[in-house]
């Protein structure tokens, strides 16, 4: 139970890391990364305002009506963002002067859009906290990754600290959109190749085949073709079915309906036990297995 | 490659064009502005030119080591990146500066989107952008030519590029490129022959270059600007002759090339007369480079007696 736990923490922190291989809030991330400093106070203010949202949101799961979802969400979201703003402007006002426009902009930021909508809604409330706090260490770590890189080759310091300003004339391109762009382009291609070297699979395209969220998705696009529409019907019933085996891991429910059914039907509890041992001890065959059902039920 | 192709039947007549060639000729048309700029400037321009081609070439070497490529530095496009960048840059940039760009040029804007012919933008010309944008202060510090001809003593005057100032020289000091500026982009007269030699050898087409110096000329025409100025103090001649007609970045038709030409006219000018820069060809021509898939995507030719050509 316990070892499950943290692997939905660290599954955000490494594995769907939202920046790097989930590509998603790539806005902030550009925006805001001049210097290491903005990372760190973006990226917390966007984990506080993730954890308490990702409470709330799964809080009231059984609550929200599925059509309008997204509305709920976002006002959920927008609350929280509102208390973290006046927070940041009494207590730090320089990181808001800073942050500028893309703090009250973390309202609309798809990484806590997308944890409401794949995880929050889905979990139980502690599932879900951890989920938000591993999403927004993730988040953090790569903002201030990103905005050291380009601090050190743009302006020369890290942490307003001067490293090699004073003996290197810095590249001032790196503080500029281009810059960020690049620096974004490089950690994606390292976190790609540190993907391919543990044989996972790549961003190489941003379709829903290679999206690692894809088994938590409603409408997921796979192999080109469309799940049918009563898909989003089951994706909502899933959750209560397997209320055992909701807190493992996401890429389990993946499975497309046909492998879905016949594991429901021909002994629900078992093959539901097997498999939450295999994810624990080997994560990966499952992913291939789960792959491969996928592919042969499409065909 | 050639190993693909050799599906053969008849006696074919093999042209003697290749990468190799072409590359070759547009070096050797180069070179007079580059000897000219060298003289200008002194020992600084040789060694800038050193700095940028060796670089370049010792970018692209390590590149295809590391990643374990074919070795292709022997298409000499590498040299000629470097010779380029190298013209492009004022004799006063700090070496490692150019440096800087030879590797950006080669590793960056070329070998990471796949080679040669992979490329979406002029390596040298994006190159120096960068360098611009990133060191804005030491990449525009121009100074006068070394006046051995007249008094002899003078060394080394800091002065603008004629672009940005009102300056009183007059059109022979332009054309002939006894004025500030970047080591090969003086001599307007030079780099007219060069072009001149490249189109007699049918390396490139004449239709992007006239239609971007043409286009500039009517503008700054029609605006009032200094004509002169506008056409021979700043970039625009290396630009339009030797940047602006890169096979790989430019379109395909002949139709989509006075397209473009036009577009790059009209952005320089728009950059020189509106922008707060004093020179724009780069910027422009970048921005056409971008433009140029869409180009050819608009211009595509009919096949003969096609009715419409297949969407694809």
């Amino acid at each position: 139970m316990k070892s499950k736990k943290l692997s939905i923490l660290t599954n955000g922190i490494i594995k769907e890391n939202p920046v790097l291989r989930l590509v998603l809030g790539t806005c902030p991330t550009l925006a805001v990364t001049t210097a290491a400093a903005n990372g760190i106070g973006m990226g917390i203010a966007a984990t506080i305002v993730l954890v308490c949202s990702n409470a709330a949101i799964s809080l009231l799961r059984n609550f929200i009506p599925d059509k309008v979802r997204i509305p709920a969400f976002i006002t959920v979201i927008a609350g929280f963002v509102s208390v973290v703003q006046m927070l940041v402007k009494a207590f730090a006002p320089a990181i808001d002067e800073s942050l500028g426009i893309f703090l009250p902009l973390i309202v609309v930021n798809c990484i806590i859009l997308a944890r409401a909508e794949m995880f929050a809604s889905k979990n139980p409330v502690l599932p879900s906290i951890l989920d938000g706090l591993g999403m927004g260490i993730g988040f953090t770590a790569t903002l201030t990754l990103m905005g050291a890189i380009r601090e050190l080759l743009g302006a020369g310091t890290i942490f307003g600290m001067t490293v090699t300003a004073e003996f290197i004339d810095p590249m001032i391109i790196f503080l500029l959109p281009p810059g960020g762009f690049f620096v974004f382009g490089i950690l994606v291609a390292a976190s790609n190749a540190l993907a391919r070297r543990q044989g996972k699979p790549v961003v190489e395209h941003l379709g829903c085949a290679n999206c690692p969220s894809r088994s938590a998705c409603h409408n997921a696009v796979l192999d080109g073709e469309e799940k049918p529409v009563e898909c989003a019907a089951k994706a909502t019933e899933e959750p209560k079915q397997e209320k055992v085996e909701e807190i493992k891991e996401t890429t389990q429910e993946e499975a497309s309906e046909e492998a879905q059914e016949k594991i429901v039907e021909e002994a629900p509890q078992e093959v539901a036990e097997e498999n939450e041992e295999t994810s624990e001890t080997v994560e990966e065959t499952v992913v291939e297995e789960t792959d491969e059902k996928v592919g042969g039920s499409n065909e | 490659m050639s190993k693909l192709l050799k599906v053969t039947s008849s006696p074919h007549i093999r042209h003697v064009d290749s990468t190799r060639g072409i590359m070759f000729d547009v070096i050797v048309a180069l070179l007079p502005a580059a000897i000219w700029g060298c003289i200008l400037f002194g020992l600084r321009a040789v060694i800038m030119l050193a700095v940028t081609i060796v670089t370049a070439v010792a970018s692209e070497f390590v590149w295809n080591i590391v990643l374990k490529k074919e070795q292709t530095i022997g298409d000499l496009s590498a040299v000629l990146t470097g010779l380029l960048l190298g013209m492009n840059l004022s004799s006063q940039t700090p070496f490692w500066i150019a440096a800087i760009g030879s590797v950006v040029a080669i590793i960056v804007v070329k070998q990471m989107f796949g080679g040669l012919g992979f490329n979406f933008a002029n390596p040298a010309m994006t190159a120096r952008i960068v360098l611009l944008v990133s060191f804005a202060g030491q990449m525009s510090s121009y100074v006068s030519p070394i006046e051995w001809w007249s008094s002899g003593a003078v060394d080394a005057i800091a002065t603008a590029t004629p672009l940005a100032k009102e300056s009183s020289y007059t059109l022979r000091e332009l054309f002939f490129g006894m004025h500030s500026g970047a080591i090969g982009e003086t001599s307007a007269f030079l780099l007219i022959i060069g072009g001149l030699y490249l189109m007699l050898r049918r390396v490139i087409k004449p239709i992007i270059p006239v239609a971007f110096i043409g286009t500039v000329a009517i503008a700054s025409l029609i605006a009032g600007t200094d004509l002169k100025l506008a056409l021979f103090g700043g970039g625009l001649m290396l630009g339009a002759i030797f940047m602006a007609t890169d096979y790989v970045t430019t379109p395909t038709t002949n139709l989509g090339k006075l397209i473009f030409g036009v577009g790059c006219g009209l952005i320089t000018f728009v950059i020189r007369y509106f922008g707060a820069l004093p020179e724009g060809v780069s910027y422009a021509i970048l921005l056409m480079n971008i433009l140029t898939p869409h180009i050819n995507r608009l211009t595509l030719s009919k096949p003969f007696g096609a009715e419409e050509v297949a969407k694809s």
